[in-house]
């Protein structure tokens, strides 16, 4: 990371910290846990706006299911300041904190009705028991559960426990919901129809969901803004199409969709020089000689013929010579992996009429417009470019 | 592995009360042991005073002819009713495990009973069981036989085939079926995949079985005292004779000398598990 | 195809050869099975039997048994003063047996379960030597312990508190009883707990239990299972416990077991205690059935 940004980082971070903007749901603060010597969430700062519909993403032991659970009071941070609604909660018990966690395999009481299950909470908050049936049914129809409330949620298909999961939620009218990958043990199905009912449910309640998954699509496909973690670290908050189109980093670049990630040098006049020499103008404000990637997603190249090199070097800016390797067809798409002289390219191409057909073993240029690469310092975050 | 949280574990004060709990607990499963120890050392003809270091008593042990015949008794009947044991009840977990035959049922509550049933309720019934058969041999074949050794024996082979069966169940239980599905799928015979595959992977249980079936048959008084002849006194029964007609310190010194044996088998167990256990994990 | 077109044209043939496999295979389960069923029937259950015949059998004047004369003589006798003491006196000594083994085992299994592995290992180890140790010399550690002149008592007279005379009363029996089964009560106690699912319990704690409620509304549900097979497994040996009251208790305080033993060896009447064996033998049926079926898998 250059100076210029971590500065403005910096200067963003004390300018939060001052600030704690007053709607924010829930609000990190330096937060740091460790488990004896493992640090599982390194000094994160992060606010969540309310009515938000927030993801928490990254690979498996990155960090956001103990950031989740430190929300949710079953860990306690050992560092830091964690305030809901402004009210500090850093090591107040779960059932003194106004959040309900979804959680990961629903951990439905088995010993339990559904009914018992959803009205469980309400129960332990000392609603009365007239009342609280009378909310759990409600919750119950909420999510479509209507005459399954004495089954035991053994007798439930999965489908079924993760609403009552929701319900046994949602029935404490907690500010804020959070969820545990919720859609984790779901087929791919099912997993679809629940994301699109999980967001128009937010939408109706207004509550603030946070969400935990290690599904990048799942994330884009649900959230108003994502963050994204890697190893006790978070490394970028923004919404999904500033995610997808500015990744701060390598490791953000490539584990957000599919990605290209060519090594580059900065040079003056906006302008890189690629690991074989050549050199590509693109929008950066980097000092002369610094390492970084060209982000280059499969969709926004295109292969021509060689012999149109030329013509098209003049009209898209940019191309690269290289043999088509492997050709997969997907349907809607076709996907060429180019290997140039120094590094294989994966292209995406519309399956339109009249689009170009390459078999293996073709000579041909990847070209691109300027304007549809983004520039990530190449700060060694990288865990896997060759992630296929 | 599910993490654990904080909400887990209690606070304040059953959480400071959880701990003592634990601490007394073991206090009171080891003071008891430790003073016996102590206190075979003592050289004072009461049992429970201390009147100086002596090792008389062991040697008095030693050079106890009833004790060494009783103990040797003892071994013979414990390592006869184990092998026994350990061969009828892997069949049986075996048979329980991986077939379906006639009667299945019936077998498996069978096998169960002898786990729970009462001592003396076991011993009861051997004593019944052995006067009326032996009644019956000397009435119809004009057999002479009289308890001893053999109806020892057999008596615990009974309550042994029941506890080796549930261990070595357990272990067959654990292991995962399709290695032997590979195993046939490799060419090998039932045999071999038994042989090969299915042997080695109960090996622990079976000598977990075994180790179980010794420690109960050593343990035993009420059922060998029963079914028990002249001159085939199990060391426990002799010792629990001498209890009764009042403590002297050689007692100490013999129970000493059983503790130990017995130690030192649960801790053989365990050193031989966890190798195995090692072993298999690196292989 | 052929395969196919083969199972077509002789269906009869296939479904024969599996009938035969299935046959085949029963057989050879029933064969591994034999050696052990059939010991089990001759040496176990058939002595079961005779227990059953003999209690309904007749005293004659030499101490010896009537089989041919049938009558419920010796289950009458269940109803005299004396056997009546000594049934009510095992029953509440067992009880509380239980009773303090569940106290003590409870919170004890619970702090095991919630250790890491390694130290749930060694604790474990640690519950595992004292049940392996031999039951006889258990119980005669505590006969020395608790000697008039023994360290408990000398250790009292040390604090000033006078002499203490345990020994041979119903307490030194309570005591040694705990002490023989209190591991049968964790060990069942350990296994239900640690397979609880600890979210459950977070589920709970999200759901604004206290850790009390989330103890009594969750943890202690889930355990039951634990706690029906602990009781039974300390219940059941302590009502016919025999060696313990021998070497603790005093001759005031016979109890069931020690009282059947009487009945073969010095009263010889052995009608009587066949009945009475009888009666712990329905005890132990009755408190089985009552846990498989309160949902119990095996013990």
């Amino acid at each position: 990371m250059t100076e210029t940004q971590a500065g403005i980082q910096a200067a963003e971070e004390m300018a939060a910290v001052e600030e704690r903007s007053v709607d924010s749901a829930v609000s990190l603060r330096g937060i740091t846990k460790r488990f004896d010597d493992v640090v599982a969430v390194d000094n994160v700062n992060l606010d969540i706006a309310d009515g938000e519909f927030f993801a928490l993403l990254g690979p498996s032991g990155c960090g956001k299911t103990t950031t989740l659970r430190m929300i949710a009071g079953l860990e306690f941070p050992t560092e830091g300041s964690l305030t809901i609604f402004g009210d500090e909660v850093g090591t107040l018990p779960p059932n003194k904190r106004p959040v309900n966690t979804v959680f990961q395999n629903y951990a439905l009481f088995p010993h339990m009705s559904v009914l018992d299950n959803v009205t469980f909470g309400l129960r332990m908050q000392g609603v009365s028991k007239s009342e609280a049936k009378q909310r759990a049914t409600d919750a119950i129809a909420m999510v479509q559960l209507e005459g399954r409330e004495q089954r035991k949620p053994s007798q439930l298909s999965g489908g079924q426990q993760q609403r009552v999961a929701l319900a046994r939620a949602l029935v404490n009218r907690p500010k804020v919901l959070l969820l545990d990958e919720p859609l984790g043990a779901l087929d791919l199905k099912l997993r679809q129809q629940m994301q699109g009912e999980l967001k128009s449910l937010q939408r109706e309640l207004g509550i603030t969901f946070v969400f935990v998954t290690h599904d990048q699509e799942e994330a884009l496909t649900m959230s108003d803004r994502i963050a994204v973690m890697n190893e006790g670290l978070l490394l970028q908050v923004s919404d999904p199409e500033s995610l997808y189109e500015r990744p701060v980093n390598r490791f953000v670049a490539d584990f957000i969709g599919q990605t290209n990630l060519l090594d580059a040098t900065a040079e003056a006049d906006n302008t890189v020089c690629l690991a074989n020499g050549v050199r590509v103008a693109v929008d950066h404000d980097l000092a002369i000689g610094t390492k970084l990637a060209l982000c280059l997603r499969p969709e926004r190249a295109s292969v021509v013929a060689d012999a149109d090199g030329d013509a098209a070097q003049t009209t898209a800016g940019h191309y690269l010579p290289g043999v088509v390797k492997r050709v997969t067809y997907l349907g809607t798409d076709r996907i060429y992996d180019v290997a140039l002289d120094w590094m294989e390219l994966e292209v995406r191409e519309g399956n339109r009429p009249g689009s170009g057909r390459f078999v293996e073993g073709d000579r041909v240029n990847v070209i691109w417009e300027p304007d549809s690469v983004a520039v990530v310092p190449d700060d060694g975050s990288s865990t896997g470019a060759d992630r296929s | 592995m599910t993490a654990v949280g904080p909400s887990v574990e209690p606070r304040g004060l059953p959480r400071f009360a959880m701990r003592a709990n634990a601490w007394l607990v073991y206090l009171f499963f080891y003071a008891p042991i430790f003073l016996l120890i102590v206190f075979s050392f003592s050289d004072d003809r009461l049992v429970g005073r201390w009147g100086g270091f002596t090792l008389r008593w062991y040697g008095e042990f030693a050079n106890n002819s009833e004790v060494q015949q009783s103990l040797w008794v003892s071994v013979r009947v414990a390592v006869l009713s184990t092998l026994v044991a350990v061969v009828l009840g892997t069949l049986a977990a075996l048979a329980l495990v991986r077939f379906r035959f006639f009667g299945k049922k019936v077998f498996d509550a069978l096998l169960y009973l002898p786990v729970i049933i009462p001592d003396v309720t076991m011993a009861v019934m051997m004593l019944l069981f052995f006067t009326r058969l032996f009644d019956v041999l000397d009435d119809t074949f004009g057999l002479q036989l009289a308890k001893g050794f053999g109806s020892i024996v057999v008596s615990h082979v009974a309550f042994n085939i029941s506890f080796v069966s549930i261990v070595v169940r357990a272990r067959l239980e654990g292991m995962n079926e399709t290695l032997e599905e590979a195993a046939v799928d490799l060419y090998a015979t039932p045999w071999q995949s038994f042989r090969y595959v299915t042997f080695p992977q109960i090996l622990p249980g079976i000598a977990g079985g075994a180790l179980l079936a010794l420690t109960l048959s050593l343990d035993d008084v009420v059922i060998s005292q029963f079914v028990a002849g002249p001159g085939s006194t199990t060391l426990p029964v002799f010792v629990f004779g001498l209890i009764r007609r009042g403590v002297t310190p050689m007692i100490n010194a013999v129970s000493v000398v059983m503790l130990v044996a017995s130690v030192t088998l649960v801790v053989l167990s365990l050193v031989a598990q966890r190798s195995r256990d090692a072993a298999g994990s690196d292989g | 195809m052929t395969a196919v077109a083969e199972r077509i044209d002789e269906p009869v043939g296939v479904a024969d050869v599996e009938r035969q496999a299935a046959r085949e295979r029963r057989r050879r389960g029933f064969l591994l099975a034999l050696p052990a069923y059939a010991y089990l029937v001759f040496f176990f259950a058939l002595p079961l039997v005779a227990v059953g015949v003999f209690s309904f059998a007749t005293r004659n004047r030499f101490g010896g048994v009537d089989l041919a004369e049938w009558n419920l003589d010796s289950y009458r006798k269940l109803g005299e003063d004396i056997v009546f003491d000594i049934l009510l006196r095992s029953f509440s000594l067992a009880l509380l047996t239980t009773a303090i083994c569940l106290v003590l085992a409870y919170p004890f299994a619970y702090f095991i379960a919630t250790r890491s592995e390694t130290v749930r290992n060694v604790m474990l180890v640690f519950v595992l030597i004292p049940f392996w140790t031999n039951f006889l010399v258990r119980n005669y550690a505590w006969r020395l312990l608790l000697g008039n002149d023994g360290p408990v008592s000398q250790v009292s007279q040390l604090l000033g508190l006078g002499e203490v005379r345990i020994l041979f009363t119903p307490l030194a029996v309570v005591i040694g009883l705990v002490y023989s089964f209190l591991p049968f009560m964790i060990l069942p106690l350990y296994a239900a707990i640690e397979r609880i699912d600890w979210r459950l319990v977070e589920a709970s704690r999200d759901l604004y239990a206290t850790g009390r409620q989330s103890w009594t509304k969750v943890v202690f549900p889930l355990s039951m299972p634990g706690v029906i097979a602990g009781s039974i497994l300390v219940f059941v040996p302590s009502l016919g416990a025999y060696v313990t009251p021998e070497i603790l208790g005093g001759a005031k305080t016979t109890l069931l077991g020690s009282y059947i033993v009487s009945q073969f060896l010095t009263a010889r009447n052995w009608p009587a205690g066949a009945a009475l064996s009888m009666v712990l033998l329905t005890v132990m049926l009755m408190t089985t059935i009552i846990y498989f079926r309160s949902g119990g898998r095996n013990l």
